[in-house]
């Protein structure tokens, strides 16, 4: 049967419009990639095919530090921001409704809406105070910072997991003699797990991707990925750049994906 | 097979108990149960007192919203009660959560685990309770042969249908033998046919396991066609408690009378009243005798409702109701026929069909006479 309701698609130049948005979102990205393979030093002028810009990367002792640093920060943030976000959202649909739900909803939730720049100050008014009181200078702050500010982009995707899960299937297992232990470790977890590694996956990109926070909490010698390639653009610009850049891309859209399939997955 | 045979005696020795007249095997007294509070409070079960003995097929049977389910999940554990105690097996189970309960549940929606295999699906009791998996293995082995389904155990509740999942999630919850099956409408989601087989494979298990059964439903017909008891439910309340028989042929009230079958209600007046029994008056001027509920002593000269099932009812020559056929609706084997009395009132009987003759047509005049001992008073 036809949709005979309001179509969007039906409205004129609909089309023209699709095609342009597409056209303007995707053409830099595809430039980006396409330069990365230019044997030229330049971002404007083909000068052949090579891989001379990835080698130059991969051999230079900076990126792979920071891109190290990147990795692992987002590894260990995400998987602790996982870790709190799969506890909140157990608490906020498995315990009957307790007094203050909805504001602990809003506060998990916070960093969404809070502008990236005001979380940085306030980090970093917080963070500089602690350094001077505890002479501690190591990666802790950017681990908290990152976990901080991931936890809600893992919450969303386990809460909505565990808001689709029939709760029956918790409550049979009790019948048949498991324990709540045992229920959540026999039932709900594996059940929810797709919705753990998609919430763990968009953790770890967002963590990935971060500028603004890192910005503002890391101490000397601390640059992830972005905030170095940041550092770079105001010196010289070589492909080189877009080399990391296509790289960084390759693994973010990996993930998503990886994130997209989990997510779509019915229990 | 040495395993099996002590199963038959236990299973002799608990149906021999029920045969008996039965220990309990629940008890449950003046269980209330309120939902909510202040004016949103709602009374979902109202001083319910129940004995279930042991090894029976018991059902609860009542309208949507009676309370059925309250009352099973406050067996199972799954619910607190307001006020009031069950007891299971001479136990008080107050304050024991579902896992420590002997009790098992085969919910309306099956609730099978997704990621477990049908074989997996029926061990989870067992292994919960930490059994050894040589025992566990050869348990779900020969629950998948009582319940037939040997060829689908290592497959996914998603892979099988609707009816084979309702088998499987039967096996889990015997698995570990409980004292109880509590079964909250397991048949409602099948098609008819199916239904029908179902029921039977229930009583086979019931009799051949000998456990005892809490079954729910709204279907009369599945009521009384499967059960050695029925309890009728009605807002929270218990009516009447009794085998099928007695549940309909000697209703307790108006309530279970009209939702048991169905029924023909005579406005009437006591003559007399000795006992369970007692002479009355129809509109009609007919005297005739009629049962009388336990307890119940109908004054003389008092009014009551009296009760006539269609099929102790017939038209002949002469009897005790007079009126005119309002419509008559051709069932196969039968016609019911709808007749409105000259003394005001509709009365429904069941006419059998026989070859060669024809049912009376809609505007004849017709005589109704009462079997013997087809009326009943009801409690007012
Ligand atoms: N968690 C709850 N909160 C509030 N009211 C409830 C709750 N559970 C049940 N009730 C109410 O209690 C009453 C009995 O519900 P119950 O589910 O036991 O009915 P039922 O006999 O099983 O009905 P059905 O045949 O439709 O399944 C209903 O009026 C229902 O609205
Ligand atoms: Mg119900």
């Amino acid at each position: 049967m036809r949709e005979r309701g309001f179509s969007i698609a039906r409205i004129p130049g609909f089309g023209v419009v699709a095609a342009l948005t597409f056209f303007l979102l995707y053409l830099p990205i595809v430039t980006l990639v396409v330069f990365s393979f230019n044997e030229a030093a330049s971002l404007s002028r083909w000068g052949g095919f090579s891989l001379h810009w990835y080698e130059t990367a991969f051999r230079n002792a900076q990126v792979r530090d920071v891109a190290w640093r990147s990795l692992w920060l987002a590894t260990v943030a995400a998987g602790l921001a996982t870790t709190l976000a799969t506890m909140a959202a157990l608490a906020t649909t498995r315990t009957s409704r307790f007094k203050g739900q909805t504001m602990i909803y809003a506060l998990i939730n916070q960093p969404l809406m809070v502008p990236e720049i005001v979380t940085g100050v306030a980090l970093l008014i917080v963070f500089a105070a602690i350094r001077v009181q505890t002479g501690y200078y190591g990666m802790g702050y950017l681990v908290l910072a990152h976990t901080a500010f991931c936890i809600p982009f893992a919450y969303l995707p386990i809460r909505a997991r565990l808001e689709t899960m029939d709760l029956t299937l918790e409550r049979a297992a009790a019948d048949l003699y498991a324990s709540p232990w045992q229920v959540f470790r026999t039932v709900t977890l594996p059940l929810l797990l797709p919705g753990i590694v998609a919430g763990f996956m968009l953790a770890f990109v967002i963590s990935l991707d971060t500028v603004v926070i890192t910005e503002f909490v890391k101490a000397a010698g601390q640059d992830t990925l972005p905030t170095w390639m940041l550092g770079q653009l105001r010196r010289q610009v070589t492909p080189e750049l877009n080399a990391i850049a296509t790289v960084f891309l390759m693994l973010s859209v990996l993930a998503v994906t990886v994130f997209f399939i989990l997510s779509r997955r019915r229990p | 097979m040495a395993a099996d045979g002590t199963a038959d005696v236990e299973t002799r020795a608990r149906r021999d108990g029920a045969a008996a007249g039965g220990t309990a095997e629940i008890e449950i007294v003046g269980l209330t149960k309120v939902f909510g509070r202040g004016s949103e409070a709602a009374r979902a079960l109202d001083e319910v007192n129940l004995t279930v003995r042991r090894g029976e097929f018991f059902t609860l049977l009542g309208p949507s919203g009676c309370g059925k389910t309250t009352l099973l999940r406050m067996i199972a554990g799954f619910e607190q009660p307001t006020r009031g105690a069950i007891r299971i097996d001479g136990r008080d189970v107050a304050g024991l959560g579902p896992n420590r309960r002997p009790v098992n549940t085969v919910f309306q929606s099956y609730a099978l685990f997704p990621h477990m295999t049908a074989a997996e699906n029926i061990g989870f009791g067992l292994r919960m309770l930490g059994r050894p998996r040589r025992e566990v293995e050869a348990k779900v082995a020969e629950m998948l042969r009582l319940v037939r389904m040997e060829p689908m155990a290592n497959r996914r509740p998603a892979a099988i249908s609707g009816g084979q999942q309702q088998r499987v999630a039967l096996a889990r919850a015997l698995a570990p033998r409980p004292r109880v099956l509590l079964l909250d409408e397991p048949l409602s989601a099948l098609d008819l046919k199916l239904r029908k087989e179902m029921q039977g494979e229930l009583k086979r298990l019931q009799a051949e396991t000998g456990i005892t059964f809490v079954f729910v439903t709204h279907d009369q017909e599945e009521a009384l066609t499967m059960s050695d008891r029925i309890a009728v439910m009605d807002r929270g309340r218990i009516l009447q408690v009794g085998s099928p028989r007695a549940i309909y042929d000697r209703p307790a009230d108006r309530f279970v009378a009209d939702f048991i079958g169905d029924t023909n209600f005579l406005e009437a007046v006591v003559v007399r009243s000795v006992g369970d029994a007692a002479t009355v008056r129809l509109p009609s001027g007919a005297v005739r005798a009629a049962s009388v509920p336990e307890g119940l002593a109908p004054v003389a000269g008092g009014r009551v409702t009296v009760v006539v099932r269609p099929e102790h009812a017939a038209l002949a020559e002469d009897g005790e109701l007079v009126g005119v056929v309002e419509e008559a609706v051709y069932f196969g084997t039968d016609t019911h026929l709808h007749v409105r009395l000259d003394t005001g009132g509709r009365f429904t009987l069941r006419r059998q069909n026989m070859a060669g003759d024809h049912a009376p047509e809609p505007g004849a005049a017709v005589t109704i006479r009462i079997a013997e001992s087809g009326l009943r008073v009801l409690r007012p």
